[in-house]
């Protein structure tokens, strides 16, 4: 065993200049990097300048902390990346029934629609997120009639928004939902990380409904507008003195989908039945575009043709009733098999705003039906991290990468363990949301004051 | 053309009563005694005639059976390690730690394991909003009229939804399916036991208390609001309740009025049954339970006021994602709160959720309830509970295991009215109980064995008992 005395200020020098105030050490953890060095049983975390500046074997080092460093004691517990939460509308919505920012109803606005200008970073559902150790999210938009049941007369009380995972609204009636972008949720004026990550299809139902009520005339009409922006990219000039004939699309929606065409943006296409998600890999072959799958209940029964095509897919793993005829396959079981056939999978929670809370758990149930332990903390975080390009900023705990991460008393996918402190970017996030300030307004009754006034 | 529309129900309801009547004297005449009043047949009897829909539920069959080594959770709040659970004749026979099991009892070592009651779900609508969620299956909401309180949830459930099963493989042994929420008063509930079953009689939990469901606050003025009707308003609401309670104790009266003249063998004309009536009648004779679904605290403080003003208990409250507010007035009244632990914001009523409702209802000393609403939420109520445990402990509340595990099992048996007959692991009740391979309240932990009134229902290591729905077979590839 090497024996090595590591001061932190000489470490953060070294990849971030001097020490200063806002050092951290977190000792005495069992660090889950998602990265590398996989679980390291007695670890400890050095942040320096929002910065992660070296995640170290603890029993392999002794430390000499610079002064001004705050030592964290984990006191055991387990200290994990911050969590990447995928589908989601933090920031793009409040109350559901009060309306949101995530669905666009614009014949000329569908594939131009972007989220990254409707972001609220006051929103109060993101300090309840955050309290369940998300620290980043993709706000995708949610794509029009996705569910393909659409008959739920019960949608009133806890049923929680849809998102481009799992079916959506019937206001949108464009091919393309809009385009995703990826937040943090730390305190901040500006919660925009990269915009422009993914653009929404929706494909079954949802697109049949978007193109005239049948699955094969959604292609057709994916591959006329694919041919018109390809076109369009050859005759700009032509097109700006009205010298081509007319298009499928508007221009704003054409010059959305550039990035498309040319690889560089993926779509986010939302399906679920197996005939379906095969379609779409055939789908995005003829067409050359990068895609990831999202929703796909019946993923797993064509698992092995999805690894093929290095496709990654994003899914609830809670979903296993046949809820439409698209899912009559769902299993528990899906993430387990997709990620057993070498799919690179990403977890989303049960919804992608108020409920967006409950990733952590759908993971341990992702476990609970086979999916191994490791392979579901990458699936929500190194995984989201890398197909939506962030993975040289978040998603394991390395050297270099955003201080994003959180220490849990213990697993952090079992409900009775909790979060004692959350880090974005190297900044210690207040341990609160509106809803805790509610219990603890309401947690005496006896006051001879009204709740209302501060207790003394 | 509304006014035409009137007139030919009440001509239609007439014939059908006159014809129904006729046919009935010619089959059995009245009595001798002229003056007596003839009696009616039974479908015309308000609460006289036998249940036409009756429970046929049978039992699974079931041996003497030992689980031996358990750690118990007796859903009264105990916990009890290394314990046995005796079952005999579909009954717990007995629980404990130093039980030695009788030879001929069939004995499963469920030595690191656990063991708890059947959990039973407050508030599900499995039938009634049943998987696939198509159309054709929409039967839990009769959005018509503010007033449903005739509908009968059992007459829309669909037995073959394959949902039951799958909450079956979560540990749900019993359930109560309610009609939806957009009306003020939405129907009759039903208490379901958890088997595979050709008919909702099949399915019908002998002898429960039936429930009437209510409904708070928007979804009512938003249904009806919207088609410029009343209710609009939540004045608009409580008005309409409050019409509804004049209008069945008056028609008690009439009833109990000719009652009490043919009883004394005075001629009296019998009042005609009036399925909306009847069941509100129920309630204010304490018959029928009323699970009152409703959000805000102040609005739960206002039903409370109506049913000391009409004289009937509400039994419990449900979502009440505002209970916190008011634990102290819940615990007070008797009420139960069923509720979840993470829901909220669906809607500006669902606002001011906290994750640690149902523990500072139990820390008030009421009955909180964790309750599903949901056909995915239902296959993991352990779950929620833990969420929700765990938030009053964050919360810095002094709450055990064993004292959350009544909130999935002794609570919601109350709240439905069957506390006597399941809910716990106490001698003489019904056999319901959940093995699993892990502590419940952990994210890993999976129901392996469920049984019903002592009967194997489910066995997660054996296909013979995973049963499939009608639906399920041949469809989904393998599902």
């Amino acid at each position: 065993m090497r024996e090595l005395f590591v001061s932190l200020a000489a470490l953060a020098a070294a990849v971030a200049g001097p020490a200063l105030a806002q050092s951290v050490a977190i000792t005495n953890a069992r660090v889950l990097t998602a990265g590398p060095a996989g679980e390291i049983a007695h670890g400890l975390v050095l942040i320096d300048k929002g910065k992660i500046t070296a995640v170290l074997d603890q029993t392999t080092v002794r430390l000499a902390f610079a002064p001004g460093t705050q030592v964290i004691d984990a006191q055991g517990g387990v200290v994990t990346p911050g969590f990447i939460a995928p589908n989601a509308l933090l920031g793009a919505v409040e109350v559901r029934s009060l309306g949101d920012d995530v669905v666009a109803n614009n014949p000329d606005i569908g594939a131009a629609f972007d989220v990254q200008y409707a972001l609220n970073p006051a929103s109060t559902l993101i300090p309840v997120a955050r309290m369940a150790g998300i620290t980043r999210a993709v706000v995708t938009p949610i794509s029009a009639g996705g569910g393909g049941g659409g008959a739920d007369f019960h949608a009133d009380d806890g049923e929680e928004l849809m998102t481009a995972g799992g079916g959506g609204g019937t206001k949108s009636a464009a091919l393309f939902a809009g385009q995703a972008a990826v937040i943090h949720l730390g305190e901040a004026t500006d919660i925009l990380v990269k915009p422009k990550v993914g653009m929404v299809v929706p494909f079954g139902d949802g697109g049949a409904n978007v193109a005239g009520g049948a699955r094969g005339a959604e292609i057709v009409a994916l591959q006329t507008a694919f041919r018109d922006v390809r076109d369009y990219i050859r005759n700009r000039a032509a097109y700006d003195r009205a010298g081509v004939r007319d298009l499928a699309l508007s221009k704003t929606d054409l010059e959305a989908l550039i990035p498309v065409v040319e690889g560089r943006m993926p779509i986010i296409a939302v399906v679920h039945k197996a005939s379906d998600i095969r379609a779409v890999l055939k789908f995005a072959r003829e067409e050359k575009i990068k895609v990831i799958l999202s929703g796909a209940e019946e993923g797993w029964m064509a698992a092995r043709e999805i690894a093929a095509a290095g496709v990654p897919v994003i899914v609830d793993p809670l979903s296993d009733r046949p809820e439409t005829f698209q899912t009559l396959g769902a299993s528990l079981e899906n993430a387990g098999k997709l990620h057993a056939a070498g799919v690179t999978v990403i977890l989303q929670g049960s919804g992608g705003a108020h409920r967006i809370r409950e990733l952590r758990y759908n993971a341990g149930n992702a476990v609970s039906y086979g999916m191994p332990y490791q392979a579901a903390l990458a699936a929500m975080t190194i995984n989201p991290a890398k197909v939506f390009g962030l993975a040289d900023q978040v998603g394991s705990l390395e050297p270099g990468k955003d201080a994003d991460l959180v220490i849990w008393t213990a697993d952090p996918f079992e409900p009775l363990s909790q979060p004692t402190a959350i880090f974005i970017r190297g900044q210690a996030q207040p341990l609160t949301s509106r809803q805790i300030e509610l219990r603890d307004r309401y947690k005496d009754l006896s006051g001879p004051y009204p709740v209302a006034y501060p207790k003394p | 053309m509304r006014v035409l529309t009137t007139a030919v129900a009440v001509f239609a309801a007439a014939a059908l009563s006159g014809c129904a009547t006729t046919a009935a004297t010619s089959i059995k005449p009245a009595a001798g005694d002229a003056a007596k009043a003839r009696s009616l047949p039974k479908g015309l009897d308000s609460g006289r005639g036998e249940d036409a829909y009756a429970s046929t539920y049978r039992p699974l069959p079931s041996r003497p059976t030992a689980l031996v080594g358990a750690t118990i959770f007796t859903g009264t709040g105990e916990k009890i390690d290394g314990g046995v659970v005796l079952i005999r004749d579909g009954k717990i026979e007995a629980v404990g730690a130093a039980i030695v099991p009788p030879a001929s009892y069939d004995v499963i070592d469920a030595a690191g394991k656990f063991v708890t009651p059947g959990l039973i779900d407050a508030h599900s609508h499995l039938g009634v909003y049943p998987s696939p969620a198509v159309p054709a299956h929409s039967d839990g909401n009769e959005l018509t009229d503010p007033n449903t309180a005739g509908v009968w949830a059992e007459h829309s459930v669909w037995p073959q939804d394959p949902g039951f099963n799958l909450a079956r493989a979560g540990g749900v042994t019993t359930l109560l399916v309610l009609p939806g929420s957009g009306n003020l008063i939405g129907g009759r509930s039903v208490t379901l036991r958890n088997i595979p079953a050709r008919t909702v009689q099949d399915m019908k939990f002998p002898n429960a208390p039936y429930g009437l469901k209510m409904a708070c606050g928007e979804n009512p003025k938003r249904v009806y609001g919207s088609r410029n009707r009343a209710p609009s308003t939540r004045m608009g609401n409580v008005a309409g309740y409050r019409s509804a309670w004049i209008n069945a104790a008056d028609y008690a009266r009439k009833w109990d009025d000719y009652r009490a003249k043919a009883d004394r063998g005075e001629k009296a004309e019998p009042p005609k049954r009036d399925l909306q009536l009847e069941t509100l009648a129920g309630v204010l004779k304490g018959e029928i339970l009323v699970e009152n679904h409703c959000y805000r605290a102040d609005e739960m403080v206002q039903m409370i006021g109506i049913a000391n003003e009409f004289g009937y208990k509400i039994t419990a409250f449900h979502h009440a994602l505002e209970a916190y507010k008011i634990a102290d007035i819940l615990a007070k009244e008797d009420i139960c709160v069923a509720t979840w632990a993470n829901w909220w914001g669906s809607k500006l009523e669902a606002w001011d959720a906290v994750e640690a409702n149902a523990p500072m209802i139990h820390a008030a000393g009421g009955c909180a309830i964790i309750k599903s609403d949901d056909p995915d939420v239902i296959q993991r109520l352990n779950q929620e509970a833990a969420e929700a445990l765990a938030a009053g402990r964050a919360a810095g509340y002094q709450i055990t295991e064993g004292e959350a595990m009544k909130w999935i099992t002794l609570n919601p048996a109350k709240a439905i009215g069957l506390e006597k007959e399941t809910g716990s692991l106490e001698p003489g009740k019904r056999a319901d109980v959940v093995l699993w391979d892990k502590n419940p309240f952990s994210i890993y932990a999976k129901a392996e064995r469920v049984y019903l009134d002592g009967g194997l229902a489910y066995d997660r290591r054996d296909p013979r008992y995973q049963p499939k729905s009608d639906f399920e077979l041949g469809q989904g590839a393998g599902r």
